[in-house]
């Protein structure tokens, strides 16, 4: 079983050239983002554990910041992480279907 | 099909039935217990209206549809599949031994909230909209159809590769799900440890044999709420009365500088130092018998039979002459096992003659050095766990299960979220144990022990989970005097915080949710694995849609009968091997599927070495690393334990299909436009 092949594409050149511009900027779009967010992903998750003897002596309502962190900052981060790159990527693809469409 | 919001509100609908139910339900065993019901009642009350409640779930949902069993028709909204998921994901060991592994490690525990978690994001940005863009049914599916390759470029090398990988990791991580089952089952209700495990079987089986995925789906999220019902009760309850605030998560902050000044008064507090003095002695004790080997051991034999025929001589009382018989029973048969058993005793009691560490501070060490070491570990462990979580089979498999890739999404993110909600708790409930216990437990009257504590003590009687003794013999305890198990504490807590015993048998509820949730998950993707994968797309592709079907709920019984069993000998080895399942799926999976979305060139050839040098590095560094497989710890590289592997397996999977990749042909044009397929937008 292959997986369903794209949507048959519009026979004019013009428009095939569109969609694959789209699909290519799209692609381009959604990879800058992904390194974007790996990138804060890293520094939350590993760089505040790496300094963590470092951060310890600041304070967070209480807590220590290198133990907020890891005990909840960073999986708080890693959460909005998450949510901020659905949101986006739902606004890169309906963007890409425009781009795709007008002439 | 798509998730229509009619069916998002009938679904809400139910559920919010089910949880008002399940209030009344908790109302009434309250009411029960004020009328004087036994305890153990309470048990088999909790454990059979659970377990007849998932199964009730499976029967309504049975079918026998190929993608209803497969994938849930593909119709789940994104936030139920993200409440399936994180029951999925919080496994017995997050429910039942995180908070405790907190407890007794402190800053190091973090290590796996953060791996855990932070794992979804690579699922999230790398793996799981894609995966739901390919919708076939499984993880082998995707990387066979991506890499191509073997007879007629189906991938038939590559999936079974991934076969492999999936039921290896699976099977270790269900093993352990089900001894969990077990293990609650027996100290709640008294049962036999393997009945447990059968009872727990059965509600599994009636829920994924006769509906798979879909009645998954469903009873995970009941079960969910169920779990995340009996871990927030306790904990908050333990929050209000230690520092006023129902909120757990926000309210412990203000309690860690409490703790740490406690702490720094017991380290210094002469009495614990007495105690921690005894405990050095002890240790030195058994130094000394080490040193003196083989003569020390004749030396013991002779006065422990010594021992008995005097006690039996004076005519003792029935205790002591079935003490000195059992320590004569206990006593190592040969020089070797009384070096072992020794020189793990004498690690036993300096571990206990340390003072204790400060909860908060990261990585204390008496050196730099040591220092270093110990955070390169907390790194390495979250790294594997990271990538393991972003392979595991069971997780990835629910991408497949929702109505488009947007919601796939929005899915990983209400996993998270949902998982959190517990997470969050655990390092709470970690700090408000332990200012409970260091505060009121530490300094009160050995006559006066709670009844907590001869409880849990009697539990296990070889292996106590909870010790208290008074060493130095001035009635009070100690810190030092006091042990506890990591497997306790969630256990404990109702009990520790004063609560009703409605609300013990609540969290042994969730504890079961937890483990079996998982275990459905694990079960489904390893027969789904057999089935699909080996049986229809390997040995008889031909086979009509019902008799896949079949085929898949015949090898869900196999499977979890082997695993039952497997369970019911109590393997200690495979529940180590639990954390290692993580750093095998992140080093074995994790980079074929990433660079199958990410990297167009890699190739068949690159896939099959990736998997194969990511496995073969991972496990030999555990064999030559860790000291129950055979292998020293000396001999491990940078002085990383063995758990984490992944740190070594990991880049040596993607480093092999690189270079293998680009040394071979350029994969197919038929890869090239599948990969443009599942990076195109909807």
């Amino acid at each position: 079983m292959t997986p369903t092949p794209p949507p048959s594409p519009p026979i004019d050149h013009e428009a095939r050239r569109r969609l694959a511009a789209a699909r290519a900027s799209h692609w381009q779009r959604s990879r800058r983002l992904t390194l974007l967010l790996l990138g804060l992903w890293l520094a939350t998750g590993f760089g505040t554990v790496f300094f963590a003897r470092e951060l310890a002596r600041f304070e967070v309502f209480g807590w220590p910041l290198s133990f907020y962190m890891a005990a909840q900052g960073a999986s708080l981060v890693s959460l909005a992480i998450i949510g901020f790159y659905a949101w986006r990527m739902r606004r890169l693809d309906r963007a890409a279907a425009l781009d795709a469409g007008q002439p | 099909m798509s998730a229509t919001p009619g069916y998002f509100g009938k679904l809400s609908r139910y559920y919010l039935w089910y949880t008002g139910c399940f209030a009344l339900f908790l109302v009434a065993v309250a009411l029960l217990e004020q009328e004087g019901m036994p305890r153990l009642w309470i048990g088999y009350l909790f454990m059979f209206a659970t377990i007849a409640l998932y199964a009730t779930i499976g029967v309504i949902c049975r079918t026998s549809n190929v993608t209803e069993y497969y994938v849930a028709g593909r119709r789940v909204p994104a936030m139920f599949n993200g409440m399936a998921t994180a029951a999925d994901w919080i496994s017995a060991a997050s429910f039942i031994s995180l908070a405790g592994g907190l407890y007794l490690q402190g800053f190091d525990g973090l290590a796996f909230i953060m791996g855990w978690t932070g794992g979804f994001v690579l699922v999230a940005l790398l793996i799981a909209p894609y995966l739901r863009k390919f919708a076939q049914y499984t993880v082998p599916d995707f990387l066979a159809a991506r890499y191509g390759g073997g007879a007629g470029g189906r991938g038939a090398p590559v999936r079974a590769l991934a076969v492999g990988a999936t039921i290896l990791v699976s099977f270790t991580y269900v093993v352990a799900q089900i001894y969990a089952v077990g293990l609650i089952a027996s100290r709640f209700t008294g049962v036999d440890f393997s009945v447990g495990i059968f009872l727990g079987l059965a509600s599994i089986l009636v829920c994924s044999f006769l509906g798979g995925m879909r009645a998954i789906t469903w009873t995970q999220v009941a079960q969910y709420i169920i779990l995340l019902v009996a871990f927030l009760i306790p904990t908050m309850w333990l929050s209000v009365k230690h520092a006023d605030n129902p909120i757990p998560a926000v309210a412990y902050g203000s309690l860690l500088p409490k703790l740490t000044l406690r702490e720094a008064e017991l380290a210094r507090d002469p009495r614990e130092e007495q105690v921690r003095a005894e405990f050095r002695r002890r240790a030195g004790q058994y130094a000394a018998r080490i040193d003196a080997l083989p003569e020390s051991w004749e030396a013991g034999k002779l006065e422990a039979q010594r021992q008995l025929a005097a006690v039996r001589a004076r005519n003792a009382s029935l205790t002591e002459v079935r003490q000195a018989e059992r320590a004569l029973a206990t006593y190592p048969n040969s020089v070797d096992e009384a070096r072992a058993q020794w020189n793990e005793r004498r690690d036993a009691n300096l571990a206990r003659a340390r003072p204790p560490e400060p909860h908060a501070e990261p990585f204390p060490g008496a050196t730099r050095a040591e220092s270093d070491n110990r955070r390169n570990n907390f790194l390495a462990v979250v790294f594997c766990l990271m990538f393991g979580t972003a392979a595991l089979p069971h997780i990835l498999m629910r991408a497949y299960t929702t109505p488009s890739v947007h919601e796939t999404r929005v899915s990983v993110f209400w996993t998270l979220f949902f998982i959190l909600l517990v997470y969050l708790t655990i390092p709470a409930l970690a700090v408000l144990a332990k200012y409970d216990i260091y505060t009121s437990l530490v300094g009160s009257d050995f006559s006066a022990l709670p009844t907590w504590i001869s409880y849990w003590a009697n539990v296990d009687k070889a292996n106590p989970l909870v010790s208290v003794a008074d060493i130095n013999g001035d009635g009070i305890v100690q810190l030092a005097e006091f042990a506890i198990d990591a497997d306790v504490l969630v256990l404990a807590t109702p009990e520790i915080g004063g609560l009703p015993y409605v609300i013990a048998g609540l969290v042994a509820a969730g504890g079961l949710a937890a483990a079996l949730s998982t275990a459905d998950g694990l079960l489904l993707a390893i027969s789904n694995a057999l089935s699909h994968d080996v049986y229809y797309k390997m040995v008889n592709p031909g086979a009509s849609t019902q008799k896949r079907v079949t085929i898949s709920k015949l090898l869900l019984l196999g499977v979890a009968f082997i695993a039952a069993y497997v369970a019911s000998q109590k393997p200690a080895d495979i529940l180590s091997l639990v954390a290692a399942a993580f750093s095998l799926a992140g080093s074995t999976l994790f980079p074929v599927l990433v660079l199958g979305v990410f990297w167009k060139r890699a190739n068949h050839q690159g896939a099959l070495a990736g998997m194969v040098a990511g496995f073969v590095v991972c496990l030999v560094y555990m064999l030559r690393a860790s000291p129950a497989l055979g292998g020293s710890l000396d001999a491990a590289w940078f002085g990383i334990l063995p758990m984490a592997a992944g740190v070594y397996g990991v880049p040596a999977g993607l480093l092999a299909i690189v270079v293998v990749s680009l040394l071979t042909a350029p994969p197919s044009r038929g890869s090239e436009g599948m990969v443009d397929y599942i990076r195109a937008p909807e």
